[in-house]
């Protein structure tokens, strides 16, 4: 649509405005409900739209647990957001780290078997966690590694994704620049560091934010991972707080959803300008 | 500042029965303080062999030295060399200052030094103002020029330059030809410059190599190469429009090639009977191309006029006559200089 017309520009903002209010709206529910009290929620059907006024008891109990007024014994989010934060800060770490230097050798080393190597890392790209569940459990669970950090974050850290991403980075800066390096008396490390690094960063910032969210949100697998409650991620709780209790405080699993989202939502807002630098361009 | 010797360099890719020899055993010596210029068309090797010199490629065969040093087996950090690229390769996030600052750095060159050093590059260069730029934000011909910072800096006992004008555009060529120029009377260093354009050779070059097919073809001052051209590849490469090759010119023996320039024939009112089959005026002269009827076949001879002479007419017949001393003869199969 290149011209510009008022009824098209009319119909294209509604279009949006109506998205925008399709995805908005629960969020909205979300955060209402949790500002309620949880009879308030109950009882009045349908639940009220204006925001109540039990917001700060709702978060508190939501973080640090407690006794509620219905009379159940939570045991609060904030271990788990701790749980959730480390986790998803140790894969993001960890994957670019492995991947840029996995893409680095791959890349710029000549030794035997480059290209198997490379084509058994691309393999795995096939197989999606679920698949290779039962092994990497049996493998995880012999190594001693059940309800720790490592057992929760080393099998998601191998990457072939990101690999694959630095690879194809790597290989559309000129090699020019490798040799000048080489001239200049930079040494593969050095220029690793010097120039490959700093010319991904834009890459390296999108890749964060990806993986931030992939490991902030991982369910499956820290259910299968942990079996001790100071290891489960928030993710988690929030499933626990629906089923196991005979009543369900609404009110406080709408509040750990909105502090389940917040963090994803801070990462992606404080880094979209790197982030969306990082998926449109690349600067050589 | 040192010499370049190169003796009997070969240079194959792959190994065993599948290897392709590029360069066959090139031998020159060049000397202490000279701007020499590898000159050739595209795929003649001329590159390969600068960046052997250099040390990005491995010699094959044969030995490169530097001053007294053989450097077959140094990293071009520790050759003493410094190299300024087609496409200046300059580190993209870096400053200016920083880009001609690096190599020095690893060196562990002292800062006020290294500052020393760069302010005084860039004051020859003139990228004073320029220093905390990003490359991005310079123009082509300052880009070159931080290239050309970074290899001063290092204050090499060689400069090798790859085809460093190739990006420019033709104003900024012959502006930047000028300053190379100046910059290698000032310094005195040894300087290797390869490039495809014959014009940059001429100029540039106190002594020119011209390569074909990965050989020598020849060695010499530029004007030595225009009046002597040792093979017949080089009196077309060389010189613009091309030297007149007739393989059988009127009275001359067989298996010979006679060469001659299109500025040493001249429109005379008896001689060599040509048709006139087209014209080029290019300003300050004129390009007559003769056809010579010969048997079935014809060939086309370029005739140089310079302005003010009369014009001949299109088809007409002219004769020309060729000045005797600037006659070049070929042997026809071997194309080397007889």
């Amino acid at each position: 649509m290149v011209e510009r017309r008022p009824v098209l520009t009319f119909v294209s903002h509604l279009i949006l405005v109506l998205g925008i209010i399709i995805i908005a709206f629960p969020l909205y529910l979300t955060f209402v409900a949790s500002t309620q009290t949880a009879e308030q929620i109950t009882q009045s059907i349908p639940m009220s739209l204006v925001p109540g006024t039990n917001l700060i008891e709702t978060y508190r109990t939501a973080l640090f647990g407690g006794e509620t007024s219905a009379g159940s014994n939570l045991s609060g989010a904030a271990r788990m957001m701790w749980v959730s934060l480390v986790t998803a800060l140790i894969i993001p770490i960890g994957k670019t780290t492995i991947s840029l230097l996995s893409a680095f050798a791959i890349v710029y080393f000549r030794f035997p078997f480059r290209n198997t190597v490379f084509w058994l890392i691309f393999i795995t790209l096939m197989l999606p966690v679920e698949v290779r569940i039962g092994p990497t459990y049996e493998v995880v669970a012999s190594l001693g590694m059940l309800n720790t950090y490592a057992g929760l974050t080393i099998p998601l850290i191998a990457s072939a994704t990101a690999t694959f991403l630095f690879r194809q980075f790597f290989l559309t800066v000129p090699d020019e620049l490798v040799e000048a390096a080489r001239i200049d008396g930079a040494g593969p490390m050095r220029f690793f560091r010097d120039v490959l690094i700093p010319l991904s960063a834009t890459s390296i910032a999108a890749l964060f934010v990806i993986q931030f969210i992939y490991g902030w949100n991982q369910y499956l697998w820290p259910l299968l991972m942990t079996t001790h409650e100071d290891m489960y991620p928030v993710v988690m709780g929030i499933k626990r707080l629906l089923g196991g209790e005979a009543y369900t405080e609404w009110n406080v699993v709408m509040a750990t959803a909105i502090l389940a989202m917040l963090p994803p939502a801070l990462v992606v807002i404080l880094m979209q300008k790197w982030f969306v630098k990082g998926l449109v361009d690349t600067e050589k | 500042m040192a010499s370049i010797t190169l003796s009997k360099v070969f240079k194959s890719y792959g190994s065993g029965k599948t290897a392709n020899q590029v360069i066959h055993g090139v031998s020159a010596e060049i000397h202490d303080g000279e701007f020499v210029v590898v000159v050739g068309p595209s795929g003649c090797g001329k590159s390969t062999l600068l960046r052997m010199v250099a040390g990005l490629e491995e010699i094959s065969g044969g030995e490169i030295s530097i001053g007294s040093r053989v450097v077959n087996d140094l990293e071009p950090s520790e050759r003493d060399i410094a190299m300024v690229f087609q496409n200046y390769a300059l580190y993209p996030h870096m400053s200016v200052f920083d880009n001609m600052a690096y190599g020095l750095k690893i060196a562990r060159v002292p800062k006020d030094e290294i500052k020393a050093r760069v302010d005084k590059a860039a004051k020859i260069l003139e990228l004073g103002q320029y220093l905390n730029r990003k490359p991005r934000e310079l123009s082509g011909g300052q880009r070159q020029r931080v290239a050309m910072g970074r290899a001063i800096v290092r204050q090499p006992q060689v400069f090798l330059f790859d085809e460093p004008l190739s990006n420019l555009d033709a104003k900024l060529r012959a502006h930047t030809r000028l300053e190379i120029q100046k910059l290698h009377r000032d310094l005195g260093i040894t300087s290797l410059f390869v490039t495809h354009d014959q014009v940059e050779a001429m100029t540039l070059a106190q002594r020119m190599i011209v390569m074909n097919a990965g050989i020598m073809e020849q060695f010499g001052t530029p004007e030595e190469v225009y009046a002597r051209p040792a093979s017949t590849f080089v009196a077309t490469f060389i010189g613009s429009p091309p030297m007149n090759l007739i393989k059988e010119a009127p009275g001359a023996k067989p298996g010979v090639t006679v060469g001659i320039r299109p500025e040493h024939l001249d429109i005379t009112d008896s001689g060599w009977a040509l048709t006139v089959d087209a014209l080029e005026t290019l300003g300050a002269e004129r390009l007559v191309y003769g056809r010579w009827q010969h048997g079935e076949g014809y060939e086309l001879v370029i005739i140089r006029c310079d302005e003010g002479r009369p014009v001949p007419q299109l088809g007409s017949t002219i004769h020309v006559t060729p000045r005797p001393d600037r006659l070049h003869y070929f042997d026809t199969t071997t194309g080397k200089r007889i």
